[in-house]
């Protein structure tokens, strides 16, 4: 290290500095050929760029095409039958005129209401244990893979246990059978998203609640489950808009009634229970004008509310946390 | 906190500061001695003994992978966090082990906290941030006054005090970090201790930072892990050099020098802390 650096002659540094500014006298440009970089078609690159743009767009157009299709049909077709007397009225017997669905939008909303009673304090716990849980935890791992296999799970099946799990045992068709059959439905989502929505909570925030001395069970509650709500009220949003579309699971468990769940001011959870999915199911194939035009009528509300139940779930998913 | 290590935690408030005594002036408020530090197979620490002054700021300093920040983090059990963490030695506070099993480490952290290298608020208020410390004790007092106190301590209030409620995360980079110093005085802890706090400010945020530490040793032992030698020099009472040892295979930090920091930068003991000082390697 102590050794001194070799001080170059005046000779060497002379030739040095010679060499430097030759090098800066040459054209730095020259061998670039400017008319390469010009737009044109007759490029081979910019003629595929141009016909790849336009396939693309024209494949994005035609995916619009059902969508369009099927929200102009049912605003078109079900938009004529609109009005108060589907919220208020209770399902026409065949041949009678009029008459509404009062009792299948409630039926969806109270099925739906139970399911979400269920899933979420289970669902976002076990969130909260796989995010926490270490990386070589095989319960986590397990619980994981399971709620991955559930997402894709045929609704038909989960109406089909509720049937043999409930229905059986209690001795008849009920709201409470519906909702624990669409509950399944909305387990797998639930846990999926609550756990990534916490993942997502910045490491350096837990970190900080714990040099503060929260124990971990604070730092649950009063940094990762606040931070991480948008996103979990997102995913809550997006398995309720999945459930009350379903019609499956509740044909096996809920069944049909024209009746309303209320009756002498009692609310009975435990009899056959309407819903708009089932609703549109049943009269949508019946030989009657007016049923088919509820069928369409209770489509149209029915994508509403999942409409709206999806853009409530959006709202929440862009207040999340930037990192 | 049925600890045992709590000196004699007042009646009169629950916070970890509440009830300290007097305490002999020479004695270090905190003593670490680290014998042999592990994660998994890996030997991070060696042979590290480094006694934490009262009322004075402590650096660490080092080349990168050194261990610096690893031995800050075992003075209040960070490093309880990071899976295959096996600590050989002794970190004693106030003459109690806070390795012994019978410790909490919670509450040890609750005496002696942290600040982190890169600020990391909450996303929520500012009050609630520096009120969260408050809230996990349980504190019954007058929550406003001691979160204006705290900001006050981080000379942040000026800045701030009309907007209280705006996120944390709406700060700029220095005051995110002058709210994480503010969060983590305002339960009174005795010791404060930074992880770098200044590697992710700009020169006249790191500057208010420096000055602000200088303040808060009045009130609060500070230790403080850097890589910046003149902020070493200008803020630390005493220093601790710690080098890597490649000679046995892996890449062990351990304690090469100790001692009063004019000491440390003018006349070193040791070689390798000379030629570091005087940046000759990094």
């Amino acid at each position: 290290m102590s050794s001194p650096d070799p001080v170059p002659s005046r000779h060497e540094h002379e030739t040095f500095l010679h060499r430097v500014e030759e090098e800066a006298a040459v054209n730095p440009f020259e061998g670039v050929d400017f008319s390469e970089l010009e737009v044109s078609l007759y490029r081979p690159r910019t003629l595929l760029n141009a016909i790849l743009s336009c396939i693309v767009t024209g494949m994005t157009l035609l995916a619009l095409i059902p969508l369009f299709f099927v929200l102009f049909m049912l605003i078109w077709r079900g938009g004529q039958k609109l009005s108060l007397a589907l919220f208020t009225q209770l399902p026409p017997a065949p041949l009678e005129q009029g008459g509404g669905f009062g009792n299948a939008i409630i039926g969806t909303l109270i099925m739906v209401g139970i399911a979400t009673i269920l899933t979420v304090p289970l669902g976002v716990f076990t969130g909260v244990y796989l995010a926490q849980a270490p990386g070589d935890s095989k319960l986590a791992s397990g619980v994981r893979f399971s709620a991955k296999v559930l997402t894709g799970f045929p609704s038909i099946l989960a109406g089909v246990f509720a049937y043999g799990a409930i229905v059986l045992t209690t001795g008849g068709y009920s709201a409470i059978a519906g909702g624990i059959a669409l509950a399944i439905l909305m387990l797998p989502t639930i846990i999926l998203t609550s756990e990534s929505a916490i993942a997502m909570v910045p490491a350096k925030m837990k970190e900080a609640s714990i040099g503060l001395g929260a124990t971990n069970t604070q730092s649950v509650w009063m940094v990762l489950l606040p931070t991480a709500m948008p996103g979990i009220l997102t995913g809550v949003m997006l398995a309720i808009a999945r459930a009350a579309g379903e019609t499956a699971p509740l044909l096996f468990t809920a069944l049909f009634s024209n009746y309303w769940l209320i009756s002498h001011g009692q609310l009975n959870l435990m009899q056959p229970t309407a819903s708009l999915a089932v609703l549109i199911y049943n009269f949508s194939g019946m030989p009657f004008k007016n049923q088919v035009e509820l069928a369409w009528a209770g489509a149209l509300i029915l994508v509403a509310l999942v409409l709206i139940t999806n853009l409530i779930g959006q709202s929440f998913s862009r207040q999340q946390v930037q990192q | 906190m049925s600890t045992g290590m709590a000196p004699a935690t007042g009646p009169k408030t629950n916070l970890p500061n509440g009830g300290v005594g007097p305490q002999a002036k020479d004695e270090p408020i905190m003593d670490c001695d680290i014998h042999e530090l592990y994660y998994g197979t890996f030997k991070a620490v060696r042979d590290t003994k480094i006694p934490i002054e009262k009322n004075a700021i402590t650096a660490f300093i080092g080349p990168s992978g050194c261990g610096k920040s690893t031995v800050l983090r075992c003075l209040n059990r960070m490093n309880d966090l990071v899976r295959g963490f096996r600590f050989k030695g002794m970190v004693r506070y106030r003459g109690k082990d806070i390795y012994d099993p019978a410790v909490d480490p919670v509450a040890v952290r609750r005496y002696i906290g942290m600040v982190f290298q890169q600020p990391n608020p909450f996303a929520t208020s500012i009050f609630n941030n520096v009120a969260f410390g408050l809230r996990i004790n349980k504190y019954k007092g007058n929550k406003t006054e001691k979160v204006e106190q705290a900001l006050k301590r981080a000379a942040l209030w000026d800045e701030v005090k009309d907007k209280l409620q705006n996120s944390g995360l709406s700060l700029s980079g220095g005051q995110q970090q002058r709210l994480c110093i503010a969060r983590a005085v305002a339960t009174d802890p005795e010791v404060l201790l930074m992880d770098e706090p200044c590697s992710a400010l700009d020169p006249i945020a790191t500057r208010r930072i420096e000055e602000l530490m200088i303040e808060l040793k009045a009130r609060y032992t500070i230790a403080i892990v850097t890589h910046n030698l003149q902020q070493a020099q200008r803020v630390a009472d005493k220093t601790g050099f710690l080098y890597v040892d490649t000679t046995q295979g892996g890449r062990t930090g351990y304690l090469v020098e100790f001692g009063d920091s004019k000491e440390m930068f003018e006349n070193p003991k040791e070689q390798y802390t000379r030629e570091y000082v005087r940046g000759e390697f990094s």
